[in-house]
């Protein structure tokens, strides 16, 4: 257990170092000076560009020697500074996505955990029963095929937008009269402006896990161990549980690489909905050429899913007792 | 997808490759067309896609009206505009008909070239084992817990130009992991056979034992991996393009989107200019997966509901 563990962090900090020279190295990699073009957004004499362009590169420090640059840029990452923000100037990168952050993982986790739960217990319902199995499975290709972007406009313009009613609100985190506060009015304002995209990232995943775990006791029912079993006389609730219990193991692994997946379907869902989340954030830096933003995101994000996969690993552990003596090291 | 989480189960209990070790080619192959034919879901994955990829070629054909035509705004779908028009008066059929071409293109590059990047790497890695596998695989797990779309956020917020072409292989960077661990077990399991033995005696080099030897007897596998990554890669590059980050100046049915989103279709209620392009890819990406579902059952014997 010790050895799969140490493993996984390691690969864990190696994505981490990877990510983070991406962050320093990609800047500096792709045609276009980020100074230039933060430049050509305002009119200047020829004169005057020359002298604001070699302040700029001075003062961020571009014209020092590359192995200069790389360290510094380590020794303020290590002190947590990922620089200032332009988009929302004079405040910290850090400061910035401590705003948002939260939003984020309020619509993440219980979309993740729900649809996790919900698609594997109708999955397998669906595995057993054929006349369910002829619903959940078309329905279930329907959902992981769907384009997270037009699943959010469709519940959108349906049941926000006056499609079939305005249920709910159509943008935001929050109504926009309202003032952060534990109060009731502003909870529910959280809650109703919550849903749709909640609901958004919650089909897609679930029709992805509802077909995965159909799929896989389909084939555990088909094993030795189940034939055994049943030769046995056992129950068949008792040889579905063995079933579901090791159909579990590959969906677990299918969790931590489903991971990004679903966090890029919540930058999507977050821009359609204005959502005041992360993925709403890094489109806004995108769109306003905020390149410190743009960078701590990118890092952030990868710190989340380093973490959200480190988890999974740990549950994994707990669930499969031979990673625990070692025999195996998925 | 989670069709990956199945992948991976198969591939690990080292599931029959499709048509190893196969009696005389000239019966496998009607047997094949046999099997195909009376496979309903393959027969309707298919033809959804063919007629979306007929479509996309002969469209241009039934265009009324050119992209930069305007007629009245927000026209509502009628026999002159076949989807109605959007905001500006811009006909949606026209758009429609460019778009699926662009989105089919760029998610056919991204296919390819995710195929072949995973093959080559899971190929390599498989093949040669120990500490280039080693290395190989730590470098797919890294690439693999980087959401692909933030890295493709990332990049194109540098790059401020793209065009269909480099989108496409933007996206083929970032989606190449899961086919690679796919492909690098299958061929785990194919190294250990006794024709692979028997051609590394004969003194055939490495290249020539994947090439002649291993990527034949998995080429139906092959084929379903490309599949999935087609249809994959058609959904990254519908958020890519959505968010406002795809090519400037073309048009897809991402982009149709983000115009949809951002001129104000939702409370105009101008469901005709959103609708169709995220119907379209839906169709596609599940015909593909019920293609790739069809030939699974086609190529591996075992899983023939007969």
């Amino acid at each position: 257990m010790r050895r799969y563990l140490l493993r996984k962090l390691l690969i864990y900090i190696l994505t981490f170092f990877i990510a983070a020279t991406l962050d320093w190295v990609l800047p500096r990699l792709v045609p276009g000076n980020p100074i230039q073009q933060l430049l050509a957004k305002i009119e200047l004499q020829p004169g005057t560009y020359n002298a604001t362009y070699k302040l700029y590169m001075h003062s961020f420090g571009f014209d020092r020697p590359w192995w200069d640059q790389y360290l510094s840029f380590w020794k303020a990452l290590f002190h947590g500074n990922l620089g200032i923000s332009i988009y929302d100037f004079p405040k910290p990168v850090t400061s910035v996505i401590a705003d948002y952050v939260l939003f984020t993982l309020a619509l993440l986790i219980p979309a993740i955990l729900l649809a996790y739960y919900a698609g594997n217990k109708v999955g397998a319902m669906a595995a057993r029963r054929k006349s369910l199995d002829n619903t959940v499975l078309p329905v279930g290709y329907l959902l992981t095929a769907t384009a997270y972007p037009w699943l959010a406009l469709l519940l959108a313009f349906l049941l926000a937008a006056g499609g079939i009613g305005h249920f709910f609100p159509i943008s935001g985190g929050f109504a926009y009269g309202l003032l952060p506060n534990w109060d009731w009015a502003f909870v529910w304002s959280l809650m109703t402006h919550w849903f749709l995209p909640f609901l958004t990232l919650f089909l897609v995943a679930f029709g992805g896990w509802a077909i995965g775990m159909r799929n896989l006791i389909i084939y555990e029912l088909e094993s030795d161990y189940t034939h055994y079993l049943e030769a046995l006389g056992a129950p068949s609730r008792l040889v579905r549980k063995y079933a579901y219990r090791n159909a579990m193991l590959p969906q677990l692994t299918g969790l931590a690489l489903q991971l990004g997946v679903i966090v890029g379907g919540a930058i999507v869902t977050e821009v359609t909905f204005a959502y005041p989340g992360l993925g709403y954030l890094i489109f806004q830096a995108v769109g306003n050429d905020d390149y410190f933003l743009l960078q701590g995101i990118f890092l952030f994000i990868i710190v989340g899913v380093l973490a959200a996969n480190f988890i999974v690993d740990i549950v994994y552990v707990i669930v499969d007792p031979r990673t625990r003596v070692g025999i195996s090291g998925a | 997808m989670t069709v990956l989480g199945t992948d991976e189960a198969t591939a690990d209990r080292g599931a029959p490759v499709a048509g190893a070790g196969a009696g005389a080619p000239k019966r496998r192959r009607f047997e094949f067309l046999y099997f195909a034919l009376r496979n309903k879901k393959l027969i309707i994955g298919l033809s959804v896609v063919l007629l979306f990829v007929l479509f996309a070629i002969f469209g241009p054909l039934f265009v009324q009206h050119p992209l930069t035509a305007y007629g009245p705004p927000r026209h509502t779908p009628s026999g002159t505009y076949y989807f109605g028009t959007d905001y500006f008066g811009l006909d949606v059929f026209t758009q429609f008909v460019y778009g699926l071409r662009e989105s089919l293109f760029v998610g056919l590059i991204g296919g390819c070239g995710a195929t072949v990047i995973g093959m080559t790497l899971g190929f390599i890695s498989g093949y040669k084992g120990g500490l280039i596998d080693e290395g190989l695989n730590v470098l797919c797990n890294v690439e693999l817990t980087i959401p692909g779309l933030v890295l493709l956020i990332l990049i194109a917020g540098f790059l401020h130009h793209t065009s269909p072409l480099i989108e496409g292989l933007l996206i083929a960077c970032t989606t190449w992991t899961w086919s690679m661990r796919a492909i690098r077990a299958q061929t785990f399991s194919l190294v250990s056979r006794d024709f692979v033995g028997l051609a590394r005696l004969s003194g055939e080099k490495s290249r020539s034992i994947i090439v002649r030897e291993i990527a034949p007897n998995m080429s139906s596998y092959l084929f379903l991996v490309f599949i999935l990554l087609f249809g994959g890669s058609i959904l990254v590059a519908a958020s890519f393009d959505f968010l406002g980050l795809g090519p400037a100046g073309g048009m897809s049915l991402g982009i149709m989107m983000m115009n949809a989103a951002d001129w104000s279709a939702l409370p105009l209620h101008t469901w005709w200019w959103f609708v169709p392009p995220g119907a379209a890819i839906t169709c596609v990406v599940g015909g593909l997966y019920l293609a790739n579902v069809g030939l699974d059952e086609v190529f591996n014997p075992k899983l023939r509901e007969l």
